[in-house]
């Protein structure tokens, strides 16, 4: 667990900027954003290092462009896709470290974690890597804000998508924990509602390895997909042990999650042809190109929706602080859910009160070696799916915070 | 030299009571927990010569006992501490049965590979939530105080521990404690002297495992989390390097021990990263090597060398 | 289809064969610790980081050094072997006189000190190391697609475990060595270099390890954890097997893993817990395991 701490301005108030807005009353007069995410394992590509580089460029466009009277601080820590470790350093930071507000906590069982040691202490959390429904479901609360996408958005677009263009027989192979358990769920229900059929399904530890055994369990159902409900590098291993395994072609694999590093690391050789839904593709136009290129300067990488929805979610609650002129939570996030999300990776995106942020989605299908062009160009954009439909609709929540 | 003793428990005590108006009460507990999970240990090793490579199981179970009677079960908080320390008991008296059949190293690797069962035993059920822990589980309230406040929790805590540790202290200076030592200095000449060898041996490990089940019970409380690194073997591991850095068959030696670890992977863990195994990794070849009596250990002897040159 | 207990045949097949590939690696291992056990008298419990250091080794050859896996087979165990005479010299030397359990514990904290080392160079996620071309392709066996790769490693590991037997149990070097271990003090007094004889013993069990470890780069990526999650069920293999006895381990190694291929189908919860529970059943009836013998 490394932690960096970058100071990254010290903006006094400036006499001519003293009109309007009313003077923030900003705890110790220090904003600071916790980075809590997976520094080291499967997730890394995704997440990662990349995100502290999102969140930094957030807030010095922030300063550029508001130069708030009150400083900003950014700490950045890993939590190994340990619950137990990521819980103990949101406590730490929160009691300790005066840490106003935890981001980004990619893969679940941190994220749910965390959740609840962030109501405890009544402090913001903002999640842009973790998928799990049940964050804006069994386990919402009123101090969790849900950025990028989740497990039904994602189910929603691809498994509608592969089902549709016939693929009716399916059998899961699962990350056993809560976000595999989430997404085969949402999955099954999507196949389920298109005229499609579950065979099975079978369960790996995370993080895996060795994915032989269950593959072959895969390959005895006759399933006419197997659909992977994991992510990160037990996605790409996945994908390679079905090759050697003569697996595919003859039976078609879905990645439910799947990232365009993902792809990258992959090549367009073995991967073509797949559908994938992400909630942000760098090359969707000028402002998406425009970010990604500065992004790209920095990270050496193209930015994942994970790293994109860090910057958007990061800046939206700095602005959000400035509009409300407090750091106090529970006026913060009033101030977040009444403003829309515009920036380029969401266009009039809205927290709902069950805390998901809703905006639209893409189908992506990846391109034929020979249609790549340029280096990242790796996706046409098969549909756009509109905010309203895209995610859980608020009817079927199971969050107690929704009044029906 | 029982003046001393006194004094040195007396200054202990109150160091606890003062402890967490200096520093931060959460990492205090935690030192607390894991100095009771060394003690109990200790009682095993230092004092019977049986080293248990798998006390991580009695440790994890009772996190996770404790946690599902206080949060399914909605029972007092008390009643789950005793809930978990009953179950790691129980678990130790199994495992007991199993590994006192054989000695030495072959008591260390079976009961390593007994508590690789439980690890997967619990990874796969759905009462510990697996992968994800067992998370939220509420403090609740002990005689009316409520512990969601880290300051009532600790001092709650620091009880339980000073207890324990009271209870260990008397165990060791008790006859049967007088026969654990007997059969670790030498194992023939106690049989031949007529003691069940087996059934004693069987009592320390289950009141070992029950004490490391409180511990466990007890830092799930703290971190309201009970999570499958409290099972692994690296925690196993730890407790050993905890109670040999710090002397083992010493009363205190586990205590120091576990204060060392504890902070030293507080404070290196934002510095160094993954460098803190390779850290515990050095000390534990550094503490085979050349210092095998540890940090209590060492002390006493000097002392006594002191006391020796002056008479 | 041709059913077995209501399973269709192809399936069960085909773990049994993923279960021989597991089976190869826990043989190849445990035969080490084995190895090293009869003549050191010490649990090598920094064998799993040595197997993680040899994957390793491998990957870095390529990546860095361009050293094709062929030569890695070669290289990586010879560098091993001298890393475990460094380890025997600098630290095991100075143990025996003591208690066993202080040679458990060292090699505890060197397994520490590899892993964390790796950890902290190349993260958790794991490298990927691609398959030897001369190996890549799968072998139609009708119930199954076995990759080539996999099929390489049941065969090589068999050859590795006889030659390991053969050198003990019938060369004149391995009579030695059984000697030594049997006595050290007379065999000593014949003018045979035990202490010499020792130190190549240990060589041998890491170098073991190693070959391992290169064996299993290409079928299971090249990561940190990789032998700590393996070291474990390793240990149950060797009590089971009866401790020191080299045929035991080889025979129970290759066994157990297609046990567990066997639980994957009918049981598949128990999959990982398999070899502990019937290590709890040995030990219940015959305390010493199935080939060793009581002291």
């Amino acid at each position: 667990m490394k932690t960096k701490r970058i100071s990254l301005a010290v903006a006094t108030a400036v006499a001519a900027f003293a009109t309007g807005a009313a003077q923030a009353q900003v705890s110790d007069n220090v904003v600071r954003i916790g980075v809590l995410t997976d520094m080291s394992g499967a997730y890394s590509d995704l997440a990662g290092q990349g995100t502290v580089v999102a969140a930094n460029m957030a807030v010095e466009d922030f300063i550029a462009k508001q130069k708030p009277n009150f400083k900003i601080e950014v700490v950045s820590a890993d939590h190994q896709n340990k619950g137990d470790i990521a819980s103990n350093k949101a406590r730490e930071w929160f009691d300790r470290d005066k840490v106003d507000i935890v981001t980004e906590l990619v893969t679940t069982s941190t994220a749910l974690a965390v959740q609840k040691v962030a109501k405890e202490k009544n402090k913001l959390v903002l999640m842009s890597g973790p998928a799990s429904t049940r964050i804006t479901n069994e386990d919402c609360n009123d101090v969790t804000v849900h950025w990028t996408y989740d497990t039904y958005a994602v189910a929603n677009g691809t498994a509608k998508a592969v089902t549709k263009q016939g693929g009716k027989t399916w059998f899961f192979l699962t990350a056993d924990y809560a976000f595999g358990h989430s997404l085969e769920k949402d999955a099954t229900d999507v196949v389920n509602g298109n005229g499609g059929k579950v065979l099975g399904s079978v369960r790996h530890p995370f993080p895996g390895s060795d994915f032989s055994s269950y593959l072959l369990k895969a390959q005895a159902s006759g399933a006419q997909v197997i659909g992977l409900a994991n992510a990160g590098t037990d996605t790409t291993n996945s994908i390679k042990q079905a090759a050697e395994f003569g697996i595919t072609p003859k039976q078609s694999l879905a990645g439910l999650l799947m990232f365009i590093t993902d792809i990258h690391s992959l090549g367009l050789k073995s991967t073509q042809g797949m559908y994938l839904t992400e909630g942000f593709y760098w090359d969707l136009n000028e402002e998406t190109r425009a970010w990604s290129k500065r992004f790209f300067e920095r990270h050496k990488r193209m930015p994942t929706m994970v790293q994109a929805g860090e910057y958007s979610s990061v800046l939206h609650y700095l602005n959000a602080v400035k509009a409300a002129g407090t750091d106090d939570t529970q006026k913060v996030m009033a101030q977040m859910k009444k403003t829309p999300v515009n920036d380029f990776f969401a266009k009039n995106g809205k927290i709902r009160e069950d805390g998901r942020m809703v905006h639209d989605m893409y189908l992506l299908q990846v391109k034929k070696p020979e249609e790549s062009k340029y280096p990242w160009d790796y996706y046409n954009v098969r549909a756009t799916i509109p905010a309203a439909e895209a995610f859980q609709p608020l009817a079927l929540s199971k969050c107690p915070l929704v009044k029906k | 030299m029982t003046v001393n003793k006194n004094i040195g428990f007396a200054a202990l005590f109150l160091l606890g009571l003062l402890a967490p108006v200096l520093i931060y009460p959460v990492l205090v507990m935690k030192v607390l927990c894991f100095a009771l999970f060394a003690c109990a240990f200790n009682l095993l090793l230092g004092y019977t010569g049986l080293l248990s490579f798998g006390h991580a199981a009695f440790f994890g179970l009772a996190a996770y006992a404790a946690g599902h009677a206080l949060k399914v079960w909605e029972l007092p908080t008390l009643v789950g501490l005793v809930f978990g320390t009953v179950s790691a008991a129980a678990l130790g008296w199994l495992f007991g049965l199993l590994a006192i059949r054989r000695q030495g190293i072959y008591f260390a690797m079976i009961t390593l590979a007994l508590a690789q069962m439980v690890f997967f035993f619990l990874m796969q059920s759905s009462f510990t939530g697996g992968e994800d822990g067992l998370q939220g589980v509420p403090r609740g309230t002990l005689f009316g105080l409520d512990l969601a406040d880290d300051m009532t929790l600790y001092y709650v805590v620091f009880i339980i521990c000073a207890a324990a540790f009271w209870l260990i202290y008397r165990t060791i200076n008790s006859p049967f404690g007088q026969v654990l030592k007997a059969i670790r200095e030498n194992e023939p000449r106690a049989i031949s002297l007529g003691y069940d060898v087996g059934r004693y041996k069987l009592l320390a490990f289950v009141l070992s495992a029950g004490l490391a089940g409180l511990a466990g019970a007890t830092k799930m409380l703290v971190f309201t989390f009970a999570s499958l690194t409290d099972a692994h073997w690296h925690m196993s591991g730890e407790v050993v390097l905890m109670t040999i850095l710090g002397g083992m068959g010493t009363v205190l030696g586990p205590v120091v021990g576990a204060g060392v670890i504890v902070s030293l992977q507080s404070e290196l863990a934002d510095k160094v990263g993954s460098l803190v195994t390779v850290i515990m990794g050095a000390i534990f070849v550094i503490c085979v090597m050349a210092f095998r009596r540890g940090i209590v250990g060492e002390a006493m002897a000097l002392y006594r060398r002191m006391v020796g040159e002056k008479v | 289809m041709i059913e077995l207990f209501g399973v269709p045949l192809p399936a069960l097949m085909g773990q049994l064969m993923l279960g021989l590939v597991n089976g190869s690696f826990y043989a190849m291992m445990s035969l080490g610790l084995a190895v090293i056990f009869g003549m050191l008298n010490i649990i090598n419990f920094a064998h799993g980081a040595l197997y993680m250091a040899g994957a390793f080794l491998a990957w870095m050859g390529m990546t860095y050094w361009e050293i094709s896996y062929w030569w890695a087979l070669i290289l990586v165990p010879l560098a091993l072997c001298v890393v475990g005479v460094i380890i025997e010299r600098a630290f095991l030397q100075w143990l025996y006189k003591l208690d066993h359990l202080y040679g458990l514990l060292l090699t505890f904290g060197l397994a520490l000190i590899i892993e964390g080392l790796f950890r902290d160079q190349y993260g958790v996620s794991g490298q990927p190391y691609p398959i030897p071309e001369e190996l890549s392709g799968a072998l139609n066996l009708g119930f199954m697609f076995l990759p080539k790769y996999r099929a390489w490693v049941i065969v090589a590991s068999l050859l590795v475990c006889f030659a390991t037997w053969f050198t003990i149990e019938k060369t004149r070097l391995g009579s030695y060595l059984r000697a030594a271990t049997e006595n050290p003090k007379l065999t000593q007094a014949f003018g045979i270099n035990v202490p010499l004889m020792v130190m190549l013993t240990y060589g041998l069990g890491v170098a073991l390890a190693g070959l391992a470890g290169v064996l299993a780069a290409p079928a299971l990526q090249v990561n940190p954890l990789m032998g700590s999650n393996l070291i474990i069920a390793v240990f149950a293999v060797v009590v089971i097997g009866g401790m020191g006895s080299i045929f035991g381990s080889i025979v129970t190694g290759l066994g157990l893993g297609m046990i567990e291929g066997i639980t994957k189908v009918f049981y598949p919860e128990i999959s990982s817990t398999v070899v502990f529970i019937i290590m709890a059943i040995v030990l219940f009836i015959r305390p010493a395991g199935l080939f060793g013998r009581e002291k």
